[in-house]
């Protein structure tokens, strides 16, 4: 009941200003927007920053390492894993996990990003960052 | 500006019906209305300010035009499920400032016809910022409630059995109320029985999904007292919307930490002094969290504080959802807020059922949350007293 399953991921809609961080992605990177005024990583990306307001927000790699914060098993109709991983650098993201026993999951296990495509074969979207746990 | 004592809620309704397979929500509305002014004795004709939000068909525009109102004063703010408790506070504001003074609210919602869950995906518009970045992942009401509650677990202790008690509860009111969609009682272990809809949420964890709906109507003094209504003084309000807070919110508290301390010092009251409380209870979890963050017990002891039968009228220390709240008696659109008003109000006037009626009800409390308790929501706090 608690294996993985391969499922699809919806297309997220993309934005002009978002395109660095799809075409890392691609790339197997994940990068987060970094304010240069307060020095604070936030997430999800923005062009002010939403903690000083600054509009001196570069985007930085990330190591891609981070610790579960919360998690859940969907149990009707399709197994998956939501879950907030705090990122090593600060933030906390919403992804799933995926790779793993679901069954096996709790929060403060280390977990390293790996990237899914969305969509299907036919309509291919951008590949987005979910999680799996560091064996 | 205050708007402590200078606004009155004149008339509720809540339409009976829960399964409304041939009705359009628009005409849902219309029954509202009508049913809230007949109470409040009023006409369509003296209402000059409407209320209205995301379920109401076309917003304000077509609600206007359809309902036929001569309205100066309208206000589409939504806030989710929050949003009519919202709604009451800035028509309160509107009678003060002069720009209406007999303001109607309504809502109404076939989501059980329309074929609508908790475990759907929620549906997002074009360039909503955060879909992006979180879309892809799944959520579902039902899955971010789950993570609140699995995070809320870890940090305080909470567990399944008291989660369990608020259903318990709902479904003890529930049982008095003929029109509740579910009238049987549980006991915990029914609770913890059911399937797992996404962990450690159970099914009888989650709202019932109904169609249906409810008005009100805020009036100026001068007219409140004019009607042969018992009076029922708003006293206090407050509303905030929490989100992620750029990647650092914590999501164990809700807004309400911030509604409800501002609507506690308009009124100059406190927790202790409130005989009754409609709660949000589109999840058990909503329940218990925001009653810690309404400052009813402290943080990470609602799971103490919601046991052994406290949320229960004649038993408990706080009785609440009278009703049986969305748990069991219905949720109409998904959204929670209008129903809690009117269960607030009948409690007021002591016309809630006898069984459950809280003796000598003259202080009540309203709150809601409408959105992701784990991601973005607004919430409106309401105090409410019977003059
Ligand atoms: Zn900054």
């Amino acid at each position: 009941m608690g294996a993985y399953e391969s499922r699809k991921l919806a297309i997220p809609e993309t934005h002009p200003e978002h395109e660095e961080y799809w075409e890392a992605a691609a790339e197997g990177n994940l990068i987060l927007k970094h304010c240069d005024s307060c020095g604070e990583y936030h997430y999800y990306p923005r062009e002010l920053c939403p903690f000083c307001k600054s509009d001196k927000t570069t985007w930085k790699g990330a190591k891609g390492t981070g610790t579960i914060y919360t998690y859940s098993v969907m149990r009707k109709g399709g197994q998956y894993a939501i879950a907030f991983v705090t990122l090593d650098e600060g933030p906390r993201m919403m992804t799933n996990i995926v790779d793993c026993d679901l069954n096996g999951l709790h929060i403060d296990q280390r977990v390293k990003v790996v990237f899914k495509q969305s969509g299907n074969q036919d309509n291919p979207g951008p590949f987005v960052p979910c999680f799996t746990p560091i064996l | 500006m205050t708007i402590k004592g200078r606004a009155y809620i004149a008339g509720a309704f809540e339409h009976p019906i829960r399964k409304a397979p041939d009705m359009s929500v628009s005409t849902i509305h219309a029954e509202c209305a009508r049913g809230a002014l007949a109470d409040a004795g009023l006409s369509f004709a003296d209402v000059d300010g409407y209320f209205c939000a995301g379920d109401a068909p076309g917003g304000v525009q077509s609600m206007v035009d359809y309902l036929g109102l001569d309205v100066r004063h309208v206000d589409g703010t939504d806030t989710g499920g929050s949003s009519y408790i919202a709604h009451v506070s800035h028509a309160a504001q509107a009678i003060i400032s002069g720009a209406c003074n007999v303001a109607l609210i309504t809502m109404g919602g076939r989501p059980r016809s329309e074929g609508r869950s908790g475990v759907k995906q929620k549906m997002v518009g074009a360039n909503v910022p955060d879909s992006p970045f979180e879309f892809p992942y799944g959520p579902t009401a039902v899955n971010e409630y789950a993570m609140a509650t699995m995070r809320h677990m870890y940090e305080y202790g909470t567990t399944s059995e008291q989660l369990a008690w608020v259903k318990v509860a709902a479904s003890h009111h529930a049982s008095f109320n003929p029109d509740a969609l579910l009238r049987d009682v549980v006991t915990v272990d029914d609770v913890l029985s059911s399937p797992m809809i996404a962990d450690p949420l159970h099914r009888l964890d989650c709202c019932v999904v109904s169609d249906g709906g409810g008005a009100i109507v805020v009036v100026s003094p001068e007219i409140a007292k004019s009607l042969k209504r018992p009076l029922i003084r708003v006293m206090g309000a407050g509303e905030s919307i929490k989100g992620l807070l750029g990647g650092k919110a914590d999501i164990t508290y809700s807004g309400g930490v911030w509604s409800g301390a501002a609507a506690f010092a308009e009124a100059g009251v406190k927790p202790q002094d409130i005989k009754y409380a409609s709660i949000y209870d589109s999840f058990t979890i909503t329940v218990l969290m925001q009653l810690e963050d309404l400052g009813f017990c402290n943080k990470g002891e609602g799971g103490k504080f919601v046991a052994d039968g406290n949320l229960i009228s004649g038993v408990g220390k706080l009785p609440i959802n009278t009703d049986g709240g969305g748990l069991n008696n219905n949720h109409p659109s998904s959204r929670g807020g209008m129903v809690k008003l009117i269960e607030a109000v009948r409690q007021l006037r002591g016309e809630a059922h006898p069984k459950v009626q809280v003796s000598n009800c003259d202080l009540a409390l309203v709150h809601g949350t409408g959105g992701g308790l784990a991601s973005r929501h607004g919430s409106a706090t309401l105090i409410l007293e019977r003059v």
